[in-house]
């Protein structure tokens, strides 16, 4: 079975300060990791891989620094790294950047993609879905169980209050959830093939056969208009005691602020 | 001049961190108090390749570079110095002798299992009579036919009863002193190779140190390793590697203390502002990451001399005397920093501190290294 990993590297945002008077990130200093819940989807692809035979290829669109993040899935375990790096591609929104993932995972060939549920410097989570759409693939969000049989996936999808059980017939495009794995370290050898046996395969729009119209800031249809960092929250507070008393000190609190009376 | 780590180098860090913080972390304190050895995690380490890590692919290791490894080493001993030497005496003391002075069918059967971390090695140089002085053995290898017969005792192995192979000296012929000390590549499970006292000690409590026995122990002929009565030399080449192990775990220790004092510097409060605002308390810090990052640079550049080939011998040494001192004095002002609480087991900096004390002794003395300095500049 062959698998596509779309990752992407993003600013560790456990880390990241906003600039008081900008309202902007300061990016400077900031680490660039894979994306978190991309890992998960490299892991499940790997655990695929494993059981059923076939071959991981990671993709991602970007500058060439984002070449490390494809280095440390490769040094996970995945086989092919897939880089789309080309200025056309710059500027893109997440329609445009799907429709381009969509395109070279047509020229790559696969029986399943696999995304992370969203990126966390975006957090749209639009890239999967919509990425199905452009391939016209059947997807199933937010899994946290994945089984093949037969030519069919069947996955557990997280709900608010369950999960539902979907089956699909492959190809199809999955996006997961942290809940899905534990993702594996880095392996020592893994690291050395990565960055000094294994290259990385870079495509730019030619190379994929991309309709100019549809890519980079061209291919928007969406644009920001204005970006600011919300109102930080009040500290919340934490009430410590037996559950007796915390719930004394809860109700106290509720009602002195009207909440109950 | 290039100071920058390479790639590859910065995902081991980040790699040994995350493994160290997520997987060691949790239970660094545990097997301190426990002494119980950590056989789980040693065995993940072993299979994401920590145990073997310069050791050639061919040979069931990474093929890394002997930066890496120290990268590595400090960055488990940040969390747990008792997993750092676990780690350190399998790559440095175990796989690195047989990768060099092993034989292809000896590779093939000890030094695979050993890098890939299958299983796991000792290194019995030390006896109770034989410390700083290890060429005064009294371990004896007579010859029979196409055999050894062993017997003698060995002291503070590390990893003794927990590995499945050991690397040992003997002497075979008595009458040449260091020149008639030989090296064996022993199974443990040998009829007449037995675990004697278990150490229990003041540090480093979630590794095991223990005493070898050997009773009329036989050998077969093909597991000498190197030539007979060049044993010695073996040893003192394999402990220049060692020191690099160590000095890095002298390095993680410190780092571990200098980390811990920043953050309670910080958070700690008295005369109504966090003590950090204090001089006293700023020179330990200053003194402590100044001492570090001469130290880090001093253990990165032993290591480096040896990926390139170059004599590591006195740059080793140094390494190791200086991390192993700065260590000390770090883990000593974290508590200072800390006052009551860093006595106290509630914070991690005395247990960083009785770590610390073992890096100033094993694999050769403070006092050793500088007989190694001074020994190699005024021949």
């Amino acid at each position: 079975m062959d698998i596509i990993v779309c990752v992407k590297q993003v600013p560790d945002t456990t880390d990241v300060k906003i600039d008081p008077k900008t309202g902007t990130l300061i990016r400077e200093g900031v680490p660039s990791i894979v994306n978190p819940d991309d890992k998960h989807a490299i892991e499940e692809a790997l655990r695929l891989k494993e059981k059923h035979g076939g071959k991981v290829t990671v993709l991602s669109m970007g500058p060439p620094q984002a070449g490390d993040a494809l280095r440390e899935a490769s040094a996970m375990g995945a086989d092919d790294m897939i880089l789309l790096c080309d200025r056309a591609f710059a500027g893109a929104d997440t329609w445009a950047t799907s429709y381009t993932l969509g395109e070279a995972a047509k020229k790559i060939g696969y029986d399943l993609i696999i995304c992370g549920r969203e990126a966390i410097d975006g957090d749209t989570a639009q890239i999967g879905p919509q990425m199905a759409e452009h391939l016209e693939l059947p997807q199933i969000t937010y899994v946290r169980k994945v089984d093949v049989d037969n030519g069919k996936i069947i996955c557990e999808r997280a709900l608010e209050d369950g999960y539902e059980r979907v089956e699909a017939n492959l190809p199809a495009l999955l996006t997961v959830i942290s809940d899905v794995n534990k993702p594996r370290y880095p392996s020592v050898r893994g690291i050395v093939e990565a960055y000094q046996e294994k290259e990385i395969t870079t495509w730019t729009a030619a190379d994929i056969q991309a309709d100019e119209k549809c890519i980079g800031l061209d291919g928007s249809p969406t644009s920001v208009k204005k970006s600011f960092a919300p109102e930080p929250k009040g500290e919340g507070e934490i009430l410590e005691g037996t559950t007796n008393e915390v719930c004394k000190q809860l109700v106290a609190k509720l009602m002195d602020k009207n909440v109950v009376r | 001049m290039e100071f920058a780590l390479n790639k590859e180098q910065e995902m081991i860090r980040k790699t040994a961190r995350e493994f160290a913080e997520n997987e060691i972390g949790p239970i660094a304190a545990e097997i301190d108090e426990t002494t119980e050895f950590p056989k789980d995690t040693v065995k993940k380490l072993g299979e994401l390749g920590f145990m073997g890590m310069t050791v050639p692919k061919e040979y069931g290791g990474a093929g890394m570079d002997d930066v890496s490894y120290a990268i590595a080493v400090e960055e488990i001993s940040r969390v747990c110095a008792s997993h750092g030497v676990t780690m350190s005496v399998n790559n440095s003391l175990v796989c690195w002798p047989l990768q060099k002075y092993g034989t292809e069918e000896q590779k093939q059967k000890y030094l695979i299992p050993l890098a890939n971390g299958e299983k796991l090695g000792c290194f019995g140089l030390t006896e109770p009579n034989a410390g700083t002085d290890a060429g005064s053995q009294t371990t004896v290898a007579r010859k029979e036919g196409d055999k050894y017969i062993i017997n003698g005792s060995k002291v503070f192995i590390t990893n003794a009863s927990q590995s499945q192979t050991a690397i040992i000296f003997a002497m075979t012929d008595k009458s040449k002193g260091t020149r008639g000390i030989s090296t064996f590549v022993v199974d443990t499970d040998t009829p007449g190779f037995s675990i004697g006292t278990i150490e229990q000690k003041m540090g480093i409590r979630g590794s095991v140190q223990a005493e070898l026995v050997f009773e009329n122990m036989e050998i077969p002929q093909e597991n000498l390793l190197g030539k007979e009565g060049r044993g010695f030399g073996l040893a003192m080449a394999t402990l220049d590697g060692g020191r690099i192990g160590i000095a890095s775990q002298a390095l993680g220790i410190a780092q571990a203390a200098y980390e811990e004092s920043v953050k309670y510097a910080k958070e700690r409060e008295q005369f109504g502002k966090p003590i950090a605002k204090f001089q006293a308390i700023q020179w330990f810090i200053a003194d402590m990451a100044t001492e570090i990052d001469a130290a880090r640079l001093m253990v990165y550049k032993a290591a480096f001399d040896k990926w390139q080939g170059k004599p590591y011998t006195v740059s080793a040494a140094m390494a190791k005397f200086f991390a192993s001192d700065i260590a000390m004095n770090a883990t000593r002002n974290a508590i200072q920093i800390h006052g009551g609480y860093g006595y106290t087991k509630e914070y991690p900096v005395e247990r960083f501190y009785r770590d610390a004390k073992i890096t100033e002794i094993y694999e050769g003395t403070t006092e050793v290294q500088k007989m190694v300095i001074a020994g190699n500049l005024l021949k």
